[in-house]
């Protein structure tokens, strides 16, 4: 339509709506309108599982507007001062400003201790929601290319809000946070030569000094926050940009999206599940009792209490510590803690075992096209026991973590329980990894079956000549191509071992470790080949073969 | 005095001051000589030992040795005291029903008089704390807060900030203290039961102890106010923690597998 043309409209019905000006004006400035027409009828696939990273979105929304209203009565300061709050348990305890400061928001401020609650449910749930989007984005490989840059925005989303997490955890400067960061401390000195400087360094002198909640203060509501607020939306412009990936089926490639538009679908959805989200997470504050300091009290470095434990994220690191052996090294008046610095050391490589598989993979594979469709994990038996045997090496260090209440609460030694744990660490991982694969083939073959010979029915049918026979159900052709979607890789060849001269190539160890590899991936043994056309044709042409 | 001084020679005078003589004896005898109440009462003190030490030989003798010597299944009971006594009997972890890492709590069988005389016969055999008088033990009017920080120094390190309890070494534990009888709480502290230190009055005042029980009073009771909600048996990150992954995100996917199944289209797939 030509301008002169809406202009005639215009003036035929007088001025246009008051909405259709808004927009107009701010199309003018902002561009809203090439935004929109770009953005809203953005396709989103529909499966549950897509929806948790939005769980972790809006417990993250949750987790910042009630922490702005903690930060409104909450004071950072470490000033020691007599608590003559309504609490009498603790009156006339000597506590300092942030703990007294803690008491004052859930027993006077209108609201404090819900407030306080959904913060901290608010953020157990964003980690684990976290935890469980990653393990989503894992097992269905929806990190191979191009995804792998916001694979890793994502972990690092994960290990922020971890410390983000603990250094929140720490605020209050009651007896179990302040246990957790004696334990923080003890790690920083067991570091060879600099662990003293840098604790002293992180404390402004001797633990716990004057100086730490002040400190974590601003790391925790600006500058850890700050940055994960940035790599949210990187990793959210990243998602607009890629385009969701989506399962296999009929109608969906490697080239579209199938499902519903941004607008009006996704956005009613989306908006809708954050209330729940709010919600579910309000009933959980309002029903269940999270962090009550009054009961733990302040913290004084003479006093600990058992059953101190960090909350959930941070627990593998608590178990690393339980388990690990007392060792230590004495030479010419120094001593080199293992006991705690090796635990130190393993920290991270357990966070990065993970983040850096999807490279291993692509380099495995050698494969540089762009994936859009989701792997089943059936169909990917190696990179699915692997994940499992990663989550159970997990696990193991998280019973470590816990191993005083698995012994009250199972009447089990808690010395049984870390040695459980010990080995556990080694052998768990490879006996997850071997039954985990084992169950992927199996499941590869159920489909195999499935696909030649149809779905069981349950129905026994009698033959004339008194043969009993299972009537098979063939297959939809929406079904068949959904379980044959996925495509197999062959194993990596290393290559003539002479050149086209008849001169020996020279073979690396990294060529060679690649094809062992890939053979582990892909061989015959390690992942059942689907049925061919030929396969199926010859099974389903009727010659009375069941 | 003139009128008694006149009649000093009167022929029944004699009898007189014999009779004020033996009436001063007499009463002398009876306001100093042990009186036959005490000697009753004696009796009942060796027939309260002799009941005990029957009862001792049936339920005790088997581990603790005959006369409370010891044995390879029992520590000796000599100087363990009345409290001692009064403590595990009274809580069920005494007869112990087999040996282990720790002997736990369990139903009481026995009558507080029946412990009464074990008590006394164990005592008998050698001086220790006695079993305290609910003066001592009644909480009324002690400072809470004061308890709650002896608490946190002397007794969390094992027993949970509010005594819920912890793991020791080797299948060891410190109970969940929750409607443990103030009169137990304080014969533990006084004793030192199992794996737990004693804490004399020379180490920490009776006072102290009223503290401390008054403060668990206020805490780990049924009385306990939970301002939060359910407290989640009090433990700590841990069940925080499983609590927040199975009801905090399993109800999460529940409603996003509820969403995403109430989709647009006019026919689910």
């Amino acid at each position: 339509m030509s301008t002169a043309s809406t202009t005639d409209a215009r003036d035929k019905r007088g001025k246009a709506p008051a909405g259709e000006r808004v927009a107009d004006w701010a199309d003018g400035r902002l561009g809203i309108y090439s935004l929109a027409k770009a953005n809203m009828r953005k396709i989103f696939p529909d499966h549950w599982s897509f929806m948790l990273g939005e769980v972790c979105m809006y417990s993250f929304i949750i987790i910042i507007l009630t922490g702005v209203y903690l930060t409104l009565f909450f004071h950072p300061s470490m000033n020691e001062v007599e608590y003559h709050g309504p609490y009498v348990p603790l009156q006339g305890q000597l506590m300092s400003e942030a703990f007294n400061s803690t008491m004052h928001i859930s027993f006077e401020v209108r609201g404090g201790l819900l407030i306080r609650q959904i913060h901290h449910w608010a953020a157990l749930v964003f980690l684990a929601g976290m935890f469980v989007h990653m393990m989503r984005v894992f097992f269905t490989g929806a990190f191979r290319k191009p995804r792998e840059v916001n694979w890793l925005f994502g972990f690092l989303l994960f290990v922020l809000g971890m410390f983000t997490g603990f250094t929140g955890y720490s605020l209050p400067d009651d007896l179990l946070s302040g246990t957790g960061v004696r334990f923080m401390e003890g790690a920083v000195l067991s570091v060879p030569i600099v662990g003293t400087y840098l604790s002293f360094f992180l404390f402004g002198g001797e633990f716990p000094g004057g100086d730490f909640v002040a400190r974590f203060y601003s790391v925790h509501i600006l500058l850890l926050p700050g940055i994960m607020l940035g790599l949210m939306v990187a990793h959210l412009i990243l998602v607009f940009y890629h385009k969701h990936t989506q399962f296999a089926g009929p109608g969906k490639t490697n080239n579209n999206v199938v499902g519903m538009p941004l607008l009006p679908v996704y956005m009613a959805k989306a908006g809708g599940f954050f209330f729940l989200v709010f919600g579910v997470i309000a009933i959980i504050s309002a029903i269940a009792t999270i962090n009550p300091i009054w009961t733990i009290g302040p913290y004084r470095p003479d006093q600990v209490s058992t059953g101190a434990q960090p909350d959930w994220y941070m627990g593998f690191s608590e178990g690393l510590i339980r388990v690990m052996p007392g060792w230590e090294i004495n030479f010419w008046g120094h001593t080199l803690v293992l006991g705690v610095f090796i635990p130190l050391v393993i920290f991270p490589l357990v966070l990065v075992a993970i983040a850096v598989y999807p490279f291993i993979e692509s380099w495995v594979t050698g494969d540089k096209r762009e994936h859009h469709i989701l792997d089943r994990p059936r169909n990917a038996p190696t990179r699915t026991a692997f994940g499992v045997a990663w989550i159970t090496w997990y696990m193991v260090l998280l019973i470590g973590g816990g191993n005083d209440l698995w012994a009250t609460h199972f009447h089990l030694s808690i010395n049984a329980i870390t040695w459980f744990v010990r080995i556990a660490f080694f052998v768990a991982p490879v006996v997850a990894f071997i039954i985990t694969k084992r169950i992927c083939l199996g499941l590869q073959r159920r489909d195999r079956d499935k696909i030649l010979h149809g779905r069981e029915t349950g129905i026994i049918k009698r033959l004339p000549h008194g043969e009993f026979i299972e009537v098979h159900e063939p297959l939809s052709q929406e079904q068949l191509h959904t379980l044959t979607a996925h495509e197999q890789y062959k194993p990596a060849e290393i290559g003539p071992a002479v050149d086209e001269n008849g001169v020996a190539r020279k073979i690396t160890r990294r060529e060679k470790l690649r094809a062992k590899l890939s053979k582990g991936y892909y061989s015959e043994d390690n992942q059942i080949l689907k049925p061919t056309v030929e396969e199926y044709k010859e099974i389903t042409s009727g010659h009375g073969h069941h | 005095m003139k009128k008694l001084s006149a009649r000093r020679r009167h022929p029944l005078a004699a009898v007189v001051v014999l009779f004020i003589a033996l009436a001063a004896c007499a009463g002398l005898y009876t306001a100093l000589a042990p009186a036959d109440k005490a000697v009753a009462e004696e009796t009942a003190q060796t027939l309260t030992i002799e009941e005990g030490k029957k009862l001792y030989a049936v339920g005790c003798a088997s581990c603790h040795g005959t006369g409370g010597q010891g044995t390879s299944d029992g520590p000796s009971l000599v100087g363990v005291g009345a409290a001692a006594v009064d403590f595990q009997v009274g809580t069920g972890r005494m007869p112990a029903q087999q040996p282990g890492a720790q002997v736990p709590k369990k139903k009481n069988i026995y009558s507080q008089a029946e412990i009464d005389q074990l008590a006394a016969y164990i005592a008998s055999l050698g001086a220790g704390p006695e079993i305290p008088t609910e003066n001592a033990y009644n909480p009324e009017g002690a400072d809470i807060a004061e308890g709650g920080e002896l608490f946190r120094t002397n007794c969390a390190q094992c027993h949970n900030f509010t005594g819920k309890g912890g793991a020791l070494s080797k299948g060891k534990y410190a109970p969940s203290l929750e409607g443990v009888d103030p009169k137990h709480i304080y014969e533990a502290m006084q004793t030192g039961p199992q794996n737990m230190p004693s804490f004399p009055d020379t180490t920490m005042s009776e006072e102290n102890k009223k503290d401390i029980i008054a403060y668990l009073e206020a805490v780990n009771s049924s009385d306990t106010v939970e301002p939060g909600g359910l407290s989640l048996g009090g433990l700590g990150p841990v069940s925080e923690g499983l609590f927040g992954w199975v009801f905090g995100l399993g109800t999460l996917i529940a409603v996003a597998v509820w969403v995403a199944a109430r989709t647009a289209k006019a026919k689910k797939s």
